[in-house]
């Protein structure tokens, strides 16, 4: 009885008016309330932005920009922002070549070891840097010496090598790991990679096939996002490279800080725009690309 | 035989190529303590459309991913044109697929997605941009090859995926429930252009679907299944006017199950007496399952039933009429015969002179 009367209401709402879309009034003030936490959030942003940027342009007599025009030839500017640079971008590397086919794999084949995984790349969060950090150092100076004239102590020489510590990369992977590991897996949740992998198998194309042609363009932005979080980290790390006593941009900043408290000022004010300009890249890339396959 | 092999592919050469056939044996697949597919053997002749029906869960779908590749079976085997394919890895087996879910690639456009499989296999740029159009004008979307996916409609979607699937001149073309996601009309519209396009390329297909309207209208044959097993293969007007088993009947169009008694080779129902198809006991309580064209109703005063709805549907008028011990059936009456038939009309009801199927009373 109920099937036959939903199928009379359905055929006699077939020909029927569609009821008008109601329309939400706007709440009054709203406007008003969203000016006010902007505002808020505005103020508690730029104030210390516009403090420091205050300090290092203050001259007895007057406003001068001429701490910004002494950063590039500081002492020792460009060899670590070139070398946190160089981190940064084997961090992004390293971290999405675990990680990329890591996310996919538990999405589509592995989903029973998907909160083992979540649990693994959590770890990090849930231990301070501190304990990580004076762990690897003890292998670091432990290490050399067991292994000693065997290959093994040439490779820890070489991860601890100051021009380029490679140590830093495989410390900065494991901190980047929850935010990598949540960026691609929205981007893996977001699309229904499932089905777009078997398409793309059921015609023809290999795992690898599947991952760059299919996986990593439908992931753009997730490892876009993922790879902008790990730069951030990086440019941003003090306390790993402090205690295993490398210079990076960082540490740098904190040792002229005493001798040049205007121009470490300045160079942060400078890095922080750096890492704006990297992030509105970023972003602009994705918005041409996407643009280019809406138009 | 290799899979991604170096042939020519296109309209063409899919119109010069056999239907290859299917051959499924005893396909077992368990989740757990679930069986998906229970020992399922079935045969799939070259070039011929075969609709899996079922309700959810029945193992339709599970077949057609085993039949794929995506889904390896814990017994049994699955054989093309006679070769065991069943341990051949999805990418190896020469098969188009259509899914439910929109499967273009986002990243490339409408031509680009149909020469995916072209570019998989190394085909020029020149063959591949040619053989794009040739399927976009096959399936009516020549003139969108430059658009991306989100630009189109999901019935354009759906055909493009269609293109994309032929595309590789595949042995075997697999439709997962790929008209799902559509409105009505385009799943109409659809669903004939599919046909056409399988008529035209003589290319085998097997169509998974639970709407059991489009199985009946573009398949070949269908094969109903429950429970990991199939309950009937038999082509849509057998199905419909001779069903094996009483699931089919119930689930395939619209079925009345009226209280029975039976007497011999005779069922007695609704006051008379009509000889009985299929197997029947011998003695006692039984439901007879009737289609609604198959009960006669007509206006008496003196009559025990009495009309709840009447809903129009063109040439046939469907009634719901309320009998006594709270038995309700449908019955399908020539509109232009059926104006005095208005809801409150008393009306008696008889089962037309045709044998009729019975099921255990408990069923």
């Amino acid at each position: 009885m109920a099937g036959v009367t939903a199928l009379a209401e359905s055929v006699a709402g077939a020909g029927g008016v569609a009821p008008e879309t109601p329309v939400r009034p706007g709440r009054r003030g709203a406007g008003a309330w969203r000016y006010a936490v902007l505002a808020v959030l505005g103020v508690y942003f730029l104030v210390p932005i516009a403090a420091s940027v205050w300090f290092t342009v203050r001259e007895r007599d007057g406003v001068s920009l001429e701490t910004y025009a002494e950063i590039p030839g500081a002492e020792g500017f460009a060899e670590s922002l070139t070398r946190s640079l160089a981190l940064a971008g084997l961090t992004v590397v390293l971290a999405l070549l675990l990680m990329v086919p890591t996310v996919v794999l538990v999405n589509l084949r592995l989903p029973r070891l998907r909160t083992t995984v979540e649990l693994l790349t959590l770890m990090p969060l849930v231990l301070p840097p501190i304990a990580l950090v004076v762990g690897v150092r003890s292998v670091l100076s432990w290490a050399p010496d067991y292994f000693l004239n065997t290959p093994l102590a040439e490779v820890f020489f070489a991860l601890q090598e100051p021009a380029l510590p490679w140590i830093l990369v495989f410390v900065y992977v494991v901190l980047a790991l929850p935010f990598v590991y949540r960026a691609l897996d929205a981007g893996v949740r977001g699309a229904d990679l499932r089905t777009l992998s078997e398409a793309a198998r059921n015609l023809g194309a290999s795992w690898p096939r599947v991952l760059v042609s299919v996986v990593l363009p439908v992931l753009r932005t997730s490892v876009l996002n993922a790879s902008f979080i790990t730069v951030a980290l990086v440019l941003g790390e003090f306390t790993v490279a402090n205690i295993l006593g490398f210079e990076t941009f960082p540490t740098w900043i904190l040792r002229i800080g005493g001798s040049q408290p205007q121009l470490s000022v300045a160079v942060s004010v400078l890095s922080l725009l750096v890492t704006w300009v990297l992030l509105l890249m970023i972003s602009a890339l994705d918005r041409q690309r996407g643009a280019k396959e809406s138009s | 035989m290799t899979a991604v092999s170096a042939r020519s592919t296109g309209p063409d050469e899919l119109r010069e190529r056999p239907g290859v056939p299917i051959r499924l044996e005893q396909l077992t697949r368990r989740y757990g303590s679930v069986v998906a597919l229970d020992r399922l053997d079935l045969d799939i002749s070259g070039g011929e459309f075969l609709a899996l029906l079922g309700p959810s869960g029945c193992g339709k779908t599970t077949a057609l991913r085993a039949i794929a590749g995506f889904d390896r079976p814990d017994e049994g085997r699955v054989l093309l044109d006679g070769r065991d394919i069943t341990g051949t890895p999805a990418n190896k087996r020469d098969m188009g697929m259509v899914f439910q879910a929109y499967s273009l690639f986002p990243n490339l456009t409408v031509a680009d997605n149909v020469a995916f499989g072209l570019r998989v296999r190394r085909r020029g740029r020149a063959e591949r941009s040619g053989r794009a159009r040739e399927l976009l004008e096959l399936v009516g979307l020549a003139d969108r090859g430059d658009r991306y996916p989100h630009q189109l409609s999901g019935g354009q979607q759906q055909r493009v995926a269609l293109a994309r699937a032929l595309a590789v001149a595949p042995q075997v073309l697999l439709l997962d429930e790929p008209l799902s996601a559509l409105d009505a009309r385009v799943r109409v519209q659809l669903r004939e252009e599919i046909r056409r396009i399988q008529l035209e390329l003589g290319i085998t297909t097997v169509f998974v679907t639970h709407d059991q309207a489009e199985a009946l209208s573009v398949a070949d044959r269908v094969g109903v299944m429950r429970e990991g097993r199939l309950e009937q293969v038999a082509s849509p007007d057998e199905l419909y006017e001779r069903p094996a088993t009483a699931f089919v009947a119930e689930f395939v169009g619209t079925m009345n199950r009226i209280p029975a008694t039976m007497t011999g080779r005779e069922v007695e129902l609704l006051g008379t007496r009509r000889p009985v198809t299929g197997s029947a006991p011998e003695h006692g309580a039984v439901v007879a399952l009737v289609r609604p064209e198959a009960l006669l109703a007509h206006a008496d005063p003196q009559g025990s039933g009495r009309v709840i709805t009447r809903t129009f549907s063109g040439a046939v008028t469907r009634l719901a009429i309320a009998l006594p011990d709270d038995i309700e059936v449908r019955v399908d009456v020539a509109s232009a015969a059926s104006a005095d038939l208005t809801p409150g009309t008393a009306v008696t009801v008889a089962p037309a002179e045709r044998p009729v199927l019975v099921a255990p009373a408990e069923t």
